[in-house]
């Protein structure tokens, strides 16, 4: 799971919503709006870094950042549709 | 204050090429002389970005209609919504595609009537299923998601394998597949498109073998048929909570089908900003949360799941948009949804011509 790599998916956006303050997910029918740390991670889903790589990056930003969170919260996002994986 | 919005949906005009006779129109359609002018639009858009609606569902009726539709997906996009044109397909080319995506739409949303051509032109009224055709691969040409919607009833729902599969080939990423819900023109031709219990069962496993078999590659949102279930929908997951749509006269309707709540006095984008609207009107606060129910929703722990179903559906059949939705198991009037389901529905199949096909009067 964690050579696994996520990658925005086809159509979906990723902006950030002056109104509620807060970053959100723009997909057909939907909008998630993310945590600082959901953030992070979408922000860091480019079809190139791996999800262990991902949790690499955020290590340096936060503290406590355990790989298997970061996959966890991947899996949920494909879930919702909102990041495909390759690997 | 009440949270706000996160959709926009935005009925541009009621003129339509199809004619189904199951639009999610109102009866009364509105005519092209009483539409909002594209300042309006734009103006209906900004006020619906600043109190926070973050999807913009261009509808109708037919959107391609509107000869400003360019201006008002750019203008839309320019706001940082996400734009989700829905289409009946008939007047999309690929040049009206390729300049739409360059403005910005995000989606596609796609109306399919039937599965073969002959059931798809006999439920629209016109010969519109080539150009669905057509109008898919054009989509998917310019490198937009595409989704299918089809609406399921009695005429269409023993084809639904072959729905799927042409959903399939049109190289969607999401199907909806909705049982007609009965408002306006659908609760007129309701004695003809009601399924029969049967026809329902036959698809489910259908529906959720193939839900199975394209995860991943293909969605399939499954909208149940309410007056078969023992509970109702979780209508617009609440009343004035996440969504407005404003007609295309400029009415602002807490759902699409509001109108049909004759008691409601609606306001409209030309008198009053959407601001207002949202949190102020009495139509948008006359049902939400859960102060105005009476039992048994109000003392109901489904009452935070479903909300009490659809206020229209109440209004329409039980004449107090206050009760509880009939076609819960628990409502009193739940005789009244059973007595339609057994003497309503035609033995044989009747012809989709005895239908009451969408026209303006």
């Amino acid at each position: 799971m964690l050579e696994a790599v996520p990658r925005i998916r086809r159509g979906v956006k990723c902006t950030y919503d002056q109104i509620r303050e807060a970053h959100v997910v723009l997909f057909p029918e939907g909008v998630l709006v993310l945590n600082e740390t959901a953030a992070s991670v979408v922000a860091l889903c480019d079809g190139v870094r791996s999800i262990g790589d991902i949790a690499v990056v955020l290590a340096d930003e936060y503290s406590g950042v355990e790989p298997s969170d970061v996959a966890a919260l991947v899996s949920r996002l494909v879930e919702r549709r909102v990041v495909d994986v390759d690997g | 204050m009440a949270e706000a919005p996160f959709g926009l949906l935005a009925e541009l005009t009621h003129r339509c090429p199809l004619q189904c006779g199951y639009c999610s129109n109102p009866l009364e359609l509105v005519r092209r002389e009483a539409e909002l002018s594209t300042e309006d639009w734009r103006r209906v858009f900004d006020q619906a970005r600043s109190l926070g609606a973050l999807q913009v569902h261009l509808s109708g009726g037919e959107p391609l209609l509107r000869p400003d539709l360019p201006e008002l997906v750019a203008h839309a996009n320019s706001l940082g919504c996400y734009v989700n044109l829905v289409t009946s397909g008939v007047g999309l080319s690929r040049d009206r595609v390729r300049t739409l995506a360059a403005r910005g739409v995000d989606h596609v949303q796609l109306s399919l009537q039937d599965a073969t051509k002959a059931g798809n032109d006999r439920i629209a009224g016109i010969k519109a299923f080539d150009r669905k055709v057509e109008a898919a691969a054009f989509v998917l040409a310019e490198g937009l998601p595409l989704t299918v919607n089809t609406v399921l009833h009695r005429q269409n729902l023993d084809n639904i394998a072959g729905i799927i599969a042409m959903a399939e080939q049109l190289g969607a990423e999401r199907l909806e597949l909705a049982n007609t819900q009965y408002y306006g023109w659908a609760l007129r031709n309701r004695a003809v498109l009601l399924p029969t219990r049967k026809q329902l069962a036959v698809a489910a496993p259908i529906v959720a073998a193939a839900q199975a078999r394209l995860k991943g590659r293909m969605e399939i949102v499954y909208v149940i048929a309410d007056y078969h279930e023992a509970h109702p929908k979780p209508c617009m997951y609440g009343w004035g909570a996440r969504q407005l749509t404003v007609a295309p006269n400029g009415d602002v309707l807490p759902c699409p089908a509001a109108s049909v709540i004759s008691s409601l006095q609606i306001e409209n984008v030309l008198s009053a900003s959407l601001h207002e609207i949202w949190h102020d009107s009495p139509s948008f606060n006359a049902f939400r949360g859960f102060d105005w129910m009476q039992d048994p929703c109000r003392s109901c722990p489904r009452k935070e799941i479903d909300f009490g179903g659809c206020r229209c559906q109440a209004f329409q059949l039980t004449g107090d948009a206050a009760a509880t939705d009939p076609v819960c198991s628990l409502s009193q009037d739940r005789s009244t949804v059973d007595l339609i389901l057994e003497t309503e529905m035609e033995p044989a199949p009747v012809p989709a011509m005895a239908m009451a096909m969408r026209k303006m009067r």
